[in-house]
């Protein structure tokens, strides 16, 4: 028997909620039903952060707390977690440190961001156990919006406040926190709702599948970070969840020589490490992926299932040569990831069907891979262009070339008149690149919107492949890009 | 000397006043415990709000079928032009802007109706299934097609002095080009929002997030056809403004008003954020057509600027703004022979309105690109250009007559940020830089600001505030000026507790609010602690007077000789605690509370001839910084910023260099990320902050050092102090500047033909241009 109601850990205690209608968000149940309006919403998309909460969750065996945006999460995805909120930072009438720290460096003006901004850096704060930087704070800050500060005093507190290891009260509870979260992941399904109208969040593949085949039409969960903004912009007129939240070995990471293999359920967060070693361009890309908060909740599979053109994900896995894992019932079957994508939105993949995994082969010594994603703005932007290449070069000479890109088409896609251009030409002949780059033009007609004009997507594009193979030819990364410096990653680690 | 005993002008020690104090709210902030208007308790009944746009830009809308709106669960009212009891009308001054169509249709996303539901979430369905039929015209949507219909919100205007074509033509030197300014969305954090509240009477009241209270008042009464009395507007806090919170806030206190009207239940409205940002105006983007002849050292002999406003559909602020354009056209230079004119184009977007600066940035920032351009031309550097054009003695009249009295304080800025930032060896090591980097580049620039305080509408410059103190000695303290968190409400209270004598715990600030304080003008034009400061020193003085009165009887010394301070009135060595005087004034029957109102002097400004003084002083600044660019993608990274700003006596350091920093940001944002996009059928598509980029933490400049210039107000202001609301967002052009320098390095000697904002896109669109000039 299913489970009838969520169940999360908020200021000590157990809450349950069962009625409750299954599209809604957490913000909303925060704000309307609990009157709990110290979170606030400033653009209900994701994109702001003044909504953001701290969610506690096990993660590799340790308790961790990471940012979320509350108002495109959906109230169901709670089950299991740990929810804390601006109003629980101060203790006995104490601002947390990371308050007091914003209070003390003049870090909030209008305030309306603040909340936001105290919630992502408690979870910076939380994380502990590594120096942190201007770097790191930007990039902990890089999904909360402020409009009146200029940053500047919210950095500083930052970094004064993450100087020491945490002592707050969360960091004296943890063990007990995480047993309670233990006590909550009881392996059952959940099921909220009546047939027509649910949130369920099988805690199984053999659950899901079934679930599946008897509602093919529901919507599949991942992170939200895409299903949230249907609901919240697109009113879409959702009455079915099935939430792969709690679904067991969904998330698994496996990481081998050979092979890494990402569980559907990877978020961006996790899967961000083991990608970095693949490549630190990799590495850099996730870097800029969404924001933190984005990152914590959006997953592998929802960026891959999702089918954007304008996805970060599958062009860089194009290249890789990624295959992917799917299941519908009990078929399983697996295809090259290039093959998914079949047209505007319109991917290779059955009623009833999920995606369970996604198989990238590692590359080998001659193998060079550049990754660029050029935006408006660096970070938590969608990409205008974004390229990604991987070239096998043996005694100077390419002899397998794979290039794609994204923002280029309406799906992800192969550059294959690039690709025969680069094959069997030498790296450090300026010539071959020049003629590399003017392929471009043959393998896409550009789309021309707000992000970016059509000339410009394909100048910048063949710009990059010029870029990438001045780099693989030699050229040291900080004399031809900004940030992103494939050094500054090497001598990191 | 101690921190907190700064000696104020007249060698008294200040206390309060000077002090780094945290904003009011600021503990409030940071534990979500400060209430903005979607944060309050909402009244037993309150109905929420949606509206329903037009779905063209122009035309003639001839049927609005709500049947199926009307039908929702939950919807309780819909509303359309056709229930407005007063006027329909939301316009500032002009008249020209209805609260809901009717008739025609202005811009894409005008409200043609309302709808009132029992929950937000059935408001906003109901709200998309309205079918509005509009006989589609085709929108002019740039300013050139705008200007081939001939369409304008208002008349054109011009400075002109002396012969501006003779005297370019006489010149050594010409040049002429054309240059475009886009325009920027406020992005307030806190979208438009408004409460309005049913009372007795026909009474209104209602909590609005706007800039200027008595405008909503106004505003709410007129649509609902009862006298200003009758209204009451409130708002203790914006989750910020920027002028986007000045004229736009009316129209949705005022639907709520009529919503409240039409039902008799509390009605909220808060814009979702992408009607906030389809539905209300924005910064006026530009073109500029420019033509202007210099000697050989690139002294400017004439000038001819011709500034074509994007407007949007009606005229709104545009008056006041597109004139500011023309009144910093001159940026900080002398212009002998001059046409500066204006045109306030009709276009069917949004009507355009304030935003920081209040066009005083774009006029500033077409001149700094003439002079680069003049130093491009001339093979100089452009700070040797701004300095030989910068005001000086002999060379002191701005175009409109006012004569610049303390240019030495910008010329010392200028000077003192060429140092402390390095500028001359820094431009050498860039260029060397750029000698060996064929792929990234560099830019520096260095520019100035002068800003003109004061609403260049003379009435405006008025203010009122009321001060109670009451009998165990706490003071209340309330003006007309709002708090969007520039730190007003603190930095009044500093004023007040100085003037008392007293700890800031004693003084309360209470919500800014139409039935306290009456007839205010709105929070803007950087006025709000200059005029609001004055009002409630006067309001503390004339309850201080009488105290001291009291207290001079019981010491036996002549009132003058009693000295306010520590919460105590002293005289020689006795004291009263603050308290025990306050208990003992109201026992005398002693009038505990008083009205002040401050108007700004020296003003006189007449339109018609284009000569007086508009502005009471003028604000300085200057800002250097070094930008790099990618020339294969167009990115690009603003390394380091160095600000030298002038705020006079500054009230409160902490909260004036918050406003350099954020000003400064917001400017940067405005001329690189920030790009507004609109469709060739008036659509914007850029309405969410998935595509309108402002900067986030990581595109401040990681090496930023901002500096309080060194002086003092010239003019009577409250404590000498200077106003920094608006002035720093200018500091921002030093940005763009420095990275059409950084194009220069391509191709020195021809011009850059960089527009702003300076996106990827239009950085590698400048550089191919200067490269294919060749
Ligand atoms: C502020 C913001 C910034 C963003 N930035 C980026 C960015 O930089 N780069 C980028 O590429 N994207 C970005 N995105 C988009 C989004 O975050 C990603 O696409 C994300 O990976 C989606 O994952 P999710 O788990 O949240 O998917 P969800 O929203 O849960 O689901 C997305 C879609 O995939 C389907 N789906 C999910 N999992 C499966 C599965 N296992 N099998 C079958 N179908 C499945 C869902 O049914 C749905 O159709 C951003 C989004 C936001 C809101
Ligand atoms: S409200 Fe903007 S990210 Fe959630
Ligand atoms: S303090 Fe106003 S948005 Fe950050």
């Amino acid at each position: 028997m299913a489970r009838k109601g969520i169940r999360f850990l908020r200021r000590g205690r157990v809450v349950e909620v069962a009625d409750f209608a299954p599209r809604t968000t957490l913000l909303d149940w925060l704000r309307i039903d609990q009157r709990a309006t110290g979170t606030k919403e400033g653009c209900a998309e994701g994109d702001c952060g003044a909504c953001t909460v701290v969610l506690g969750r096990e993660r590799e065996g340790r308790l961790v707390y990471e940012p979320v945006n509350a108002c495109i999460m959906l109230l169901g995805q709670m089950d299991g977690a740990e929810l804390i909120t601006v109003e629980d930072l101060a203790q006995a009438g104490a601002l947390h440190p990371v308050q007091a720290a914003l209070v003390a460096r003049h870090g909030s003006q209008c305030g309306f961001c603040t909340p936001g901004i105290v919630m992502s850096l408690f979870a910076l704060y939380q994380e502990g156990g590594r120096p942190v930087t201007r770097e790191t704070v930007c990039d902990a800050l890089a999904g909360n919006l402020c409009r009146c500060t200029g940053y500047r005093p919210i950095i500083d507190a930052a970094l004064d406040v993450c100087a020491e290891p945490p002592a707050d009260a969360f960091e004296s509870r943890n063990e007990a926190t995480l047993a309670a979260l233990r006590r909550l992941d009881d392996g059952e399904d959940v099921f909220v709702g009546e047939g027509h109208a649910f949130f369920a969040a099988p805690a199984n593949e053999e659950t899901l599948a079934k679930l599946l085949s008897d509602h093919p039409e529901a919507t599949l969960l991942a992170g939200a970070t895409d299903v949230g903004l249907w609901v919240t912009k697109g009113l879409a007129p959702l009455r079915k969840f099935i939430s792969l939240g709690r679904v067991k070995g969904l998330e698994e990471i496996h990481d081998s020589p050979e092979v890494l293999a990402l569980g559907a359920m990877s978020t961006h967060a996790r899967a961000m490490g083991p990608l970095a070693g693949i490549d630190p361009d990799l590495g850099e890309l996730m870097r800029r992926f969404g924001s933190a908060q984005v990152r914590a909740s959006g997953t592998v599979g929802g960026n891959i299932a999702n089918g954007s053109p304008i996805g970060d994900l599958a062009p860089a896995l194009i290249t890789l040569g990624a295959i992917l894992e799917l299941r519908q019932g009990n078929d399983r079957r697996t295809l090259p990831i290039e093959n998914f994508f079949l047209g505007y939105r319109k991917q290779d993949r059955r009623r009833g069907e999920f995606l369970r995994s996604v198989l990238i082969p590692k590359p080998g010594p001659n193998d060079h891979i550049r990754i660029f994603k050029v935006t408006k703005r660096f970070d938590e932007d969608i990409s205008a262009v974004m390229m990604a290449m991987r070239l096998t070069i043996k005694d100077g000479r390419i002899v397998t070339a794979r290039v794609a890109f994204g923002g280029m088409a309406a799906i992800p896609k192969r550059a294959l008149a690039v690709e025969k251009a680069l094959l069997e030409s030498r790296i450090q002949e300026g010539t071959a690149w020049a003629a590399a780059g003017e392929a471009l033009g043959q393998d896409f007609t550009p789309l021309d919107d707000h992000r970016a004009s059509a000339a410009y997507r394909l100048q910048v594009g063949k710009n990059l492949i010029v870029k990438a193979l001045a780099e693989i030819a030699g050229a040291p990364s900080d004399a031809t890009r900004i940030i992103g410096h494939r050094e500054a990653a090497h001598a990191a680690e | 000397m101690r921190p907190n005993d700064h000696p104020a002008p007249g060698g008294v020690q200040l206390r309060h006043v000077s002090q780094p104090l945290p904003h009011d709210s600021a503990a409030k902030h940071v534990q979500g415990a400060a209430p903005y208007i979607d944060d309050l308790p909402e009244p037993a009944g309150t109905l929420h709000l949606a509206v329903g746009g037009s779905p063209m830009a122009r035309g003639r809308l001839i049927a609005v079928d709500l049947e199926k709106v009307r039908a929702v669960p939950g919807v309780v009212a819909v509303l359309t032009a056709a229930d407005v009891p007063g006027k329909n009308d939301i316009s500032p001054a002009f008249g020209d802007e209805p609260l809901f169509a009717h008739g025609h249709v202005m811009f894409h996303g005008q409200p043609v109706f309302a709808v009132a539901a029992e929950t937000r979430d059935a408001a906003r369905r109901a709200a998309r299934l309205g079918a509005i039929t509009v006989v589609q015209e085709k929108p002019a949507v740039t300013v050139e097609d705008a200007e081939k219909r001939g369409d304008t919100v208002l008349p054109d205007y011009a400075f002109i002095r002396g012969d501006a074509s003779a005297a370019i033509d006489a010149a050594p030197n010409q040049i002429a080009g054309q240059f475009r300014i886009g325009g920027q969305e406020h992005f307030y954090l806190e979208g438009q929002v408004a409460l309005a509240i049913p009372g007795e009477d026909g009474a209104m009241h209602v909590h609005t997030s706007t800039q200027h209270p008595t405008e909503v008042q106004h505003v709410c009464a007129r649509i609902l056809g009862l006298p200003d009395a009758m209204v009451t507007a409130e708002v203790r806090r914006m989750g910020g403004g920027f002028g986007g919170k000045e004229s736009q806030a009316s129209q949705w206190a005022a639907m709520a008003a009529l919503a409240a009207r039409v039902t008799g239940r509390p009605c909220k409205i808060r814009l979702d954020r992408d009607d906030d940002m389809a539905m209300t105006g924005k910064r006026h983007d530009f073109r500029v057509d420019y033509a202007v002849g210099f000697d050989d050292e690139g002294r400017i002999q004439g000038v001819e600027m011709a500034f074509l406003a994007r407007c949007g559909c009606s005229a709104d602020l545009s008056q006041g703004v597109v004139d500011r354009t023309m009144f910093h056209a001159d940026a900080s230079y002398f212009l002998p022979e001059l046409i500066i004119s204006s045109r306030r184009l009709k276009t069917n977007t949004v009507s355009n309105t304030a935003f920081r600066g209040f066009g005083g940035p774009q006029g500033m920032l077409a001149m700094e690109r003439i002079i680069d351009e003049i130093a491009c031309r001339l093979g100089r550097d452009p700070l040797d250009v701004r300095k030989v054009n910068h005001y000086g003695p002999e060379r002191d009249t701005t175009p409109y007559g006012m004569t610049v009295e303390d240019h030495d304080v910008g010329a010392a800025i200028l000077e003192q940020l060429e140092r402390s930032s390095n500028y001359r060896e820094r431009r050498e090591a860039i260029a060397g830089f750029n000698a060996s980097s064929p792929i990234l580049r560099k830019g520096i620039a260095l520019t100035p600001v002068k800003f003109g305080i004061s609403f260049t509408l003379t009435q405006l410059n008025q203010a009122g505030a009321l001060v109670h103190v009451y009998s165990d000695g706490s003071v209340q303290l309330n003006h007309g000026g709002t708090e969007m968190g520039q730190g007003l409400y603190q930095k009044v209270a500093q004023v007040v507790a100085e003037e008392f004598g007293v700890g800031m715990d004693r003084v309360r600030v209470t919500a800014t609010t139409t039935d306290k304080v009456p007839n205010t003008s709105p929070t803007a034009a950087s006025s709000g602690s200059d005029l609001n400061g004055m009002a409630a020193r006067m309001a503390a003085r004339q309850i201080r007077d009488r105290l001291a009165i009291l207290a001079g009887e019981h010491f036996g010394v002549p009132a003058k000789e009693v000295v306010f301070r520590d919460d105590h009135a002293f005289a020689g060595n006795e004291s009263l605690p603050f308290a025990e005087l306050a208990r003992r004034a109201h026992a005398a029957r002693i009038h505990l509370s008083a009205a002040g109102h401050y108007k700004t002097p020296k003003l006189h400004w007449d339109r018609q001839k284009g000569v007086g003084r508009p502005f009471f002083y003028f604000a300085y600044g200057a800002a250097c910084a070094e930008v790099v660019i990618d020339t294969l993608t167009g990115e690009n990274r603003v390394l380091r910023v160095d600000i030298l700003h002038d705020v006079g006596r500054s009230l409160n350091p902490a909260i004036d260099i918050g406003q350099i920093e954020g000003g400064f940001v917001q400017g940067m944002g405005w001329l690189t990320t920030e790009e507004l996009v609109y469709d060739k059928d008036g659509r914007l598509r850029t309405h969410a902050p998935s595509t309108y980029k402002i900067p986030v933490a990581s595109d401040v400049p990681a090496d930023f050092r901002v500096t309080l210039f060194d002086g003092e107000n010239r003019e009577e202001t409250v404590y000498r102090s200077k106003a920094v609301g608006e002035p720093p967002l200018m500091l921002a052009n030093a940005v763009f500047c420095a990275i059409a320098d950084a194009v220069q390095s391509i191709a020195p000697g021809r011009p850059v033909p960089l527009d702003a904002p300076a996106t990827p896109e239009a950085i590698l669109k400048a550089i191919q241009g200067i490269v294919a000039a060749g």
